[in-house]
């Protein structure tokens, strides 16, 4: 943890000394082996995609950034991936919504409230969560959560429709919606970013926490004095963790979603896609050309997530300094 | 204290892989002896009995997940009675089959639709001295599924449905509709249309009929992707059926099989015949046997007639092929490949199939193909 070199203990001999060096030096290059592996892995994908995009865009008829349709086989190859952002981004952005908090609080009953012989094994089943398969998930979406959750929709239709938004225009529909999916989409997040939480708050120096009772704060301002800032980049890069999944969840989607080539605002309406969703669904009938459209598709993808997390970096490293994180 | 537990579970690892590559090692071993050892009248059992087994072997295929099933049902059979041979077929869609088979990683290809111009040249680095053909294996029937509480023998024709899944006619007791049931107790509900989400070649073949027959009402050109306006939309034929089953007042169109497995309503259809066809493999034979065969010499790729008229002839029909070079096939696989296409293509093998909501190719059509099986090299 401590950047000052290692102090050698005054009882080690020579011996054990050079040892150490030689599993220094094999540890240090494993590690940078290691390090350099995995940025070859990201040039090589990325290079991958961009090289099988290229194909792809090259013959696209359409604009790829505005079209809607994804028609990459038909004899005038018309696709882009104007449908497919959208729900891409609105369905994480509401998972995020209702995930994030939802985990914060879990993550600080686990940590600060509850009573050490619930929190361990209610921390357990938690992170079971994140074990479930997400064809389970998709299985579980499409077949309980569709018909359950029609009377929350049709009641947001009726008293929140005047927002545009919520409001339904395809009488009668499942809510097989981009909705339906951030909120199955926020289940299966919630493990991910609740156990990176959960381990950030409990790092919280004791002392600060103490401080801040000793000043006479209860336990609500001392989270929010001492707990929720110290945390406060934690937070981030694990919601950035489960944003990454949520962007790029595939078949709980496809599963669950009314798939179609429209863009509407009415995240009620069935209809939308997401990217990985259409690339699952359609790669099984894709003639080679179709493929390395969905290869141009998964490269945006993978642009999306970079910057998304290059921004969560950039947040993080901003406000490393007054929570306290770098100490 | 900890390395050493490492140290030692490393152990046990390497000594467990090590177990399990001898075991599969010896594995491979005793397949071998029974390729060897089985011959053509080896097995039990009736239908075992009829089946003649080839040198035996690994037959890779891929492709189409509308034959899955019935691959399925032959592989079984084949295989209990040539333990020798081993039949391994990846779905995967249409498109991925092909691919591969013209790669040369697979020595048969299922497919939805017959081989492309593009396709069969590019077979012919795979095939070499020969190319690739289309044999017509299992046939398919497109049930018009339908969940209307009091309608029972509900009546469509090609007009309609174009109409129907391209949201022209959006209430069930539209007068285009009633027109064709007549007395029926059609609800004021408005109709829920489904299709594909994924692109597939039950699509292929509903708008492929759609285009044909429905007089211009479908105005898309006919393909594996969705292109009709609204309705919603499924992951599969079992989630269109999944759908069809939940909701009341929806439509949709699957496979006979997933028709009958969820036990939904199938809407007969109004062809000008006399009177309506209804949706029973007895018809789709009828249909079959009036194909024409659009591929020359040992291709025999089908053109089916989607706008016919006759008596008892149900139109929304698919094949799906299995694709094989003609000359050119995987020497060491050949065998095996004649062997069980020659089991797939006769009575019984089509028979075995019919009980499994696909349709047994009439015979005169299954004796064609069975004339090109033994010249496959």
């Amino acid at each position: 943890m401590t950047s000052s070199p290692p102090a050698v203990p005054p009882g080690r001999d020579r011996r054990s000394r050079r040892d150490s060096r030689v599993g220094d030096k094999i540890f240090f290059n494993l590690t940078r082996g290691s390090g350099i592996l995995l940025l070859v892995i990201m040039a090589a994908i990325a290079g991958f995609l961009a090289y099988r995009s290229g194909l792809a865009l090259s013959k696209d008829e359409g604009n790829f950034l505005t079209t809607f349709e994804w028609t990459p086989d038909a004899p005038k190859p018309v696709f882009g991936i104007a449908v497919l952002a959208f729900g891409t981004i609105v369905s994480a952005v509401i998972a995020m919504a209702i995930a994030v908090p939802v985990a914060i609080g879990v993550a600080l009953f686990i940590s600060h409230y509850a009573p050490r012989k619930i929190a361990q094994p209610f921390a357990y089943l938690v992170d079971l969560l994140a074990a479930v398969p997400s064809i389970v998930y998709g299985l579980w979406g499409a077949l309980f959560l569709v018909p359950h959750i029609n009377g929350l929709t049709s009641w947001m239709d009726q008293y929140l429709g005047w927002t545009y938004v919520f409001s339904q225009t395809v009488p009668g529909a499942t809510p097989r919606n981009l909705f339906t999916v951030g909120i199955l989409l926020a289940i299966m997040v919630l493990p991910i970013i609740t156990a990176v939480t959960r381990e950030v708050f409990r790092q919280v120096p004791r002392m600060h926490e103490e401080a801040a009772l000793a000043l006479g704060a209860t336990r609500w301002e001392m989270i929010r004095t001492a707990v929720l800032p110290f945390g406060r980049p934690g937070i981030i890069s694990a919601s950035m963790l489960g944003l990454g999944r949520a962007l790029g969840e595939t078949i709980a989607v496809a599963t669950v979603l009314s798939a179609n080539s429209v863009l509407s605002l009415h995240i009620l309406d069935p209809g939308g896609g997401t990217f990985a969703q259409n690339i699952a669904l359609k790669f099984g009938e894709a003639q080679p050309f179709g493929r390395d459209a969905l290869m141009a598709s998964g490269l945006v993808l993978f642009v999306i997530t970079l910057v998304v997390n290059g921004a969560a970096r950039l947040i993080i490293a901003r406000r490393k300094e007054y929570s306290g994180a770098a100490a | 204290m900890k390395l050493q537990r490492n140290g030692r579970t490393k152990a046990l690892a390497i000594g467990a892989m090590a177990l399990v590559s001898s075991l599969s090692l010896a594995a491979c071993g005793s397949d071998n002896n029974t390729t060897t050892s089985t011959t053509a009248s080896g097995g039990a059992g009736a239908s075992a009995a009829q089946i003649a087994c080839g040198k035996g072997g690994q037959l890779l295929a891929a492709g189409s997940t509308a034959q899955n099933n019935a691959i399925d049902v032959w592989k079984n059979a084949y295989g209990s009675a040539c333990s020798g041979t081993t039949i391994t077929y990846g779905g995967g869609g249409s498109g991925a089959g092909v691919q591969q088979f013209n790669q040369g990683k697979i020595s048969f290809a299922g497919s939805d639709s017959s081989l492309k111009p593009a396709e069969v040249e590019a077979s012919k680095a795979v095939c070499k001295t020969g190319q690739g053909i289309d044999l017509p294996m299992v046939g398919g029937l497109i049930s018009i599924v339908y969940n209307v509480d009091n309608v029972d023998n509900l009546v469509l024709d090609g007009p309609t449905l174009a109409k129907i899944f391209d949201s022209q006619i959006t209430k069930w007791n539209a007068p285009e509709i009633a027109k064709l049931n007549p007395g029926a107790n059609l609800p004021d509900a408005d109709i829920r249309a489904f299709h594909r989400s994924d692109d597939s070649g039950t699509t292929d073949n509903l708008t492929k009929y759609l285009s044909k027959a429905s007089a211009g009402a479908w105005s898309y050109p006919s393909g594996k992707t969705w292109a009709g306006k609204g309705g919603q939309s499924a992951n599969g034929s079992p989630g269109l059926a999944a759908q069809v089953k939940q909701n009341k007042n929806s439509i949709s169109y699957v496979e006979l099989s997933y028709a009958q497995s969820n036990s939904l309503k199938s809407a007969a259809i109004n062809t000008g015949a006399s009177k309506p066809v209804e949706a029973t493999t007895a018809n789709a034979a009828n249909t079959f046997a009036k194909a024409k065969i659009s591929g020359t010499g040992n291709d025999l790729a089908l053109t089916l007639d989607y706008a016919t008229k006759d008596e008892g002839s149900y139109p929304l029909v698919l094949v799906t092929y299995e694709i094989v070079c003609d000359k050119g096939n995987k020497a060491d696989t050949l065998d095996a490949l004649k062997s069980f296409l020659t089991y797939t293509i006769s009575d019984n093998g089509q028979q075995a199939i019919g009980t499994k909501g696909y349709v047994p190719l009439p015979k005169e059509l299954a004796s064609k193909v069975q004339a090109v099986i033994p010249t496959l090299a």
